[in-house]
């Protein structure tokens, strides 16, 4: 059956002004958001960074102190839990024990008074849109991690919600599950066509199946963007951390008249055009693979090269991965793995050479 | 010399000693529970004149009108004790377990606290609360003209029991709500239910388990209660006639001993379908990663209803302790809602005449107490960490004890020890030992359970380390178990003493002068005539502080083991 027949019209979420405090603790701060209709979206950031604070409050489970939350352009804030028409899977599905997978589907829908007949096309649709037809009549202790997983998912989309909230979901899964399943989850969401809210610590799983991602520490937003936007342009220090590996090195800015250079602590200096606008207290970031490495001297003009010494070695598979040494501080360089190619050895002294246009310089 | 030594190791370990410490056991278990119970199954089968094997007992039993009256009132207080019991526990266990509600402790603590005393010494004190003449009724009287027959016949026995028993689905129903992650109730709302659906739905067939529990164990101590109806001078019930058979027409008359077989057959009926109608539903849902207990804000009006209904709910409940304690000061109360005046003379004569009561409580619950715990963890330690082949029949014989009402330990004692003598010649059944036998074979299963526990928590590494490093098998129980164990038996004795010491079914049957009764029994004995209600009262109030102070310990021993287990 065709996923269209619970299709739904879709509605852009907006989040305000948001704050919210447990106590002395401010979870949110200043949460601003707007997500355009039909949009897969991520909330990423470390535990206790404040994302699933959001989604539950978007659900209505929590209640800010300032700041409102429009679905389709009505304020739902005051709208208990129950009334607000907006579908979450939970992290640990909270799957009913004491029901079948059928009943558990038909619930929502008996709750808004759906007519018997309605109510067991609708559910045969989701259990079918999620390939669980065989198993209706099951209890949910006798399901795999993945079919539970599913059983929630075809449990939120047949009540047909305004939004779609996506609590973890991946958590609870074996690792090859958890590639199969997000592929399933995107294909789900792009046949459904309804907004999703994806909360999730994992860059990897935000990168691969969202549109755009706010990316969170500490109850502050820190950065809302597309992945390649986010990986390519991070924000901040935290956003160039957070997503992917990158090297961030600290040094002084030195102001001569017009011209700004970056003295890094062993002393060498890096002059750029963008040193001059970057910030006090501002560092060094590129990403290891955007770097080439060669005996000391192999660098040409136009790059910045950056002198030190090979410390330690990793064989990645498609990567060599060196550590190099730079004074006191240490940056990763990723070189392709050519068979037969010579590998440089612990100890070489080397430069580390990178384009200056994909050098940045960040604060924290 | 050397070879020697290495032959001797290469054999198993010797657990003769073991093997010994079990029959010991076992011969304890069989003389005191076994033989006992036998004897009253036996003896209910077998024809009083020929001595041949007969079902004509039985005949007799179902065709008596006052013991089928009997059985029908017995059943009916039970089931509607346990709705009644309900509809006390279920708002206290929803309110305080699901919302944000300040004093939700205080609540549950006092919701705890009836089980705590016995409900026979609440009795005479509900009378006069409660009764046609009592404290409530002449205040309907005065305002509305009605009289509401709470305390009438077997009404009162509802009450009464319903008010003692309900902590236990109070406990279980709460135990219960804290294994139901909030994300099943959250996902529910999520998809538009809330209130009373909500509970309906989701809420209350999640707790349903632990309702079971809770429910059952109710039905069964009232069905097997002895005390409570007796003094509310309710005759016509199972236990009652049991009990008034064998004191009134002699331990020779088999239908008390029938009756004793129908109350173990109606306790193990309900076990079992209580064990039944729970299985395959372990609905405990904590998470890993999930929230855990949720508990919501309450608004304006909600808490307003909410706190007039734990009120009201909570001074019903506490109503026989309030009473009994007002009793326990009054001169004179009848006839008023509240006493003429007030007096210490009660207090005194029960502290000058009748001390002993209070001495022999003492006494009988730390034997009993004492040896419940020590042969718990003896039988404990032999399944859980020896390979005394048959060690788990020691469990279910000592865990079979809970199936078996006071009553029918009573008589089993009487039948089986009368013909006993004792080198001074007193009879086995009349020496004040096999009390505190009988009181601490009662409360062998529930010590055992705690010692069981105890033991399992205990990683047999920390035994294997200490034989790595010399020690023997006694050596290790005595520095690595013991040690390890003492926190939960001196937590499971406590409970024990404080449960032996208000018991009075089994005690009934076995105290032959008052000079060997305990509490119990004399608060019984002093609520039997008016002029002996005041220092009853006093009596129950005693009684009520020695257990409130025992459970007030094992918290605190609970709480520090607890403390101590997390900083680990």
């Amino acid at each position: 059956m065709d996923a269209s027949a619970l299709k739904t019209s879709a509605k852009g979420v907006v989040v305000e002004n948001v704050n919210l405090s447990y106590g002395a603790t401010h979870v949110l701060k200043d949460i601003n958001l707007e997500i355009h209709p039909g949009e897969f979206f991520a909330f990423l950031g470390p535990s206790g960074c404040g994302k699933t604070t959001l989604l539950r409050l978007i659900a209505g489970f929590n209640i800010a102190q300032t700041g409102r939350v429009l679905v389709g352009g009505e304020d739902i804030g005051a709208l208990p839990p129950w009334k607000r028409d907006v579908g979450m899977v939970f992290q640990s599905y909270a799957l009913w024990p004491h029901m079948s997978v059928a009943q558990n589907v038909a619930f929502g829908l008996e709750e808004r008074k759906v007519a018997r007949a309605e109510i067991e096309r609708r559910v045969a649709t989701a259990l079918e849109v999620v390939g669980l037809s065989h198993l209706a009549q099951r209890r949910p202790s006798q399901l795999s991690g993945g079919q539970q997983q599913r059983v929630a998912l075809a449990r939120t989309i047949v009540v047909e919600p305004k939004v779609l909230l996506l609590d973890e979901p991946l958590s609870n899964l074996d690792a090859r599950m958890r590639v199969e399943v997000r592929r399933e989850l995107r294909d789900l969401q792009q046949r459904l066509g309804i907004t999703t809210i994806f909360v999730t610590h994992d860059q990897e799983e935000a990168n691969t199946i969202c549109d755009r991602i706010a990316v969170m520490k500490d109850g502050v937003i820190q950065q809302v963007g597309t992945p390649m936007e986010l990986y390519e342009h991070p924000a901040n220090l935290f956003v160039a951390g957070f997503l992917g590996t990158a090297n961030i090195l600290e040094g002084k800015i030195k102001r001569e008249g017009e011209a700004a250079s970056f003295e890094l602590t062993d002393g060498t200096r890096v002059t750029l055009q963008n040193a001059a606008t970057a910030a006090e207290g501002a560092r060094l970031v590129f990403r290891p693979q955007y770097a080439a490495i060669g005996l000391r001297g192999f660098a040409t003009g136009g790059v910045v090269a950056l002198p030190g010494t090979i410390v330690h070695r990793e064989f990645l598979g498609a990567t060599v991965r060196y550590a190099v040494k730079l004074g006191a501080q240490e940056a990763l360089v990723d070189a392709p793995f050519r068979s037969g190619g010579e590998l440089l050895e612990i100890g070489a002294d080397v430069d580390v050479a990178i384009a200056p246009e994909r050098l940045q310089f960040l604060a924290g | 010399m050397t070879l020697a030594a290495t032959t001797t190791a290469l054999k198993p370990p010797l657990s003769f000693g073991r093997a010994a410490l079990a029959l010991l056991c076992f011969a304890l278990l069989l003389i005191f529970l076994i033989v006992p119970v036998a004897t009253v199954i036996y003896v209910a089968f077998k024809d009083p004149q020929s001595g041949a094997l007969t079902l004509v007992n039985f005949a007799d039993f179902f065709r008596n009108d006052l013991f089928m009256r009997s059985l029908t009132n017995s059943i009916w207080v039970s089931a509607m004790s346990v709705v009644l019991a309900t509809l006390f526990a279920m708002p206290l266990a929803y309110i305080t377990m699901r919302f944000e509600f300040r004093g939700a402790i205080l609540i549950q603590t006092l919701g705890v606290l009836p089980l705590i005393m016995p409900p026979f010494a609440g009795a005479v004190a509900m009378q006069l609360l409660f009764g046609r003449n009592g404290s409530v009724n002449l205040l309907l009287g005065d305002w509305f003209d009605i009289n509401i027959p709470f305390m009438e016949g077997l009404n009162g026995v509802i009450f009464l029991q319903a008010i003692h028993y309900f902590p236990f689905i109070l406990l279980n129903v709460s135990a219960s709500l804290a294994n139901i992650d909030r994300s099943m109730e959250e996902a529910a709302q999520n998809l538009g239910s809330s209130g009373f659906r909500l509970f309906r739905r989701i809420v209350f067939p999640l707790a349903m388990p632990g309702y079971i529990a809770g429910a059952s164990l109710v039905f069964i101590k009232v069905f097997d209660d002895l005390a409570t109806p007796l003094l509310l001078n309710v005759k016509e019930m199972l236990a009652p006639q049991a009990y008034l058979r064998i004191t009134s027409v002699g331990i020779a008359d088999p239908m008390g001993y029938v009756i004793c077989v129908v109350l173990i057959a109606v306790s193990l009926g309900s076990m079992y379908a209580a064990t039944f109608a729970t299985r395959g539903r372990d609905y405990a849902t904590t998470q890993r990663g999930g929230g855990g207990l949720a508990r919501r804000p309450m608004k304006g009006r909600d808490t307003i209803v909410a706190w007039a209904v734990i009120l009201f709910i909570l001074a019903l409940v506490l109503a026989p302790q309030i009473g009994l304690a007002l009793l326990s000061f009054a001169t004179v109360w009848s006839f008023s809602p509240l006493p003429d005046g007030y007096t210490f003379a009660h207090y005194v004569r029960v502290f000058g005449d009748s001390w002993g009561y209070i001495s022999n409580t003492l006494l009988y619950s730390t034997l009993a107490g004492v040896i419940a715990v020590i042969v718990g963890s003896l039988i404990a330690y032999l399944v859980q960490r020896s390979d005394v082949r048959g060690r788990m029949w020691l469990d279910y014989i000592a865990m079979s004890a809970l199936a078996v009402p006071g009553v029918v330990i009573g008589i089993g004692y009487l039948r089986t020890f009368y013909n006993v003598p004792l080198p001074n010649g007193q009879a086995l059944a009349t020496f004040w030992f096999t009390i505190v036998i009988a009181l601490a074979i009662r409360r062998l299963p529930y010590a055992l359970r705690a010692s069981t526990a105890s033991l399992q928590q205990i990683s047999p590494q920390l035994e294997e380390a200490a034989e790595n490093l010399g020690a023997n098998k006694r050596r290790v129980a005595r520095r690595i178990l013991l040690p390890l164990m003492s926190g939960g038996m001196l937590a499971g004795f406590i409970t024990a003493f404080a449960t032996a010491s208000v018991e009075l079914s089994a005690t009934m049957m076995l105290v032959q002068s008052s000079a060997d009764a305990p509490l119990a029994y004399g608060l019984y004995v002093f609520m039997q005539s008016p002029a002996g209600r005041g220092p009853g009262a006093a009596l129950g109030v005693i009684a009520v502080l020695i257990v409130g102070a025992c459970t007030f310990v094992s918290h605190l021993l609970a709480s520090r083991e607890g403390a101590g287990a997390a900083a680990h």
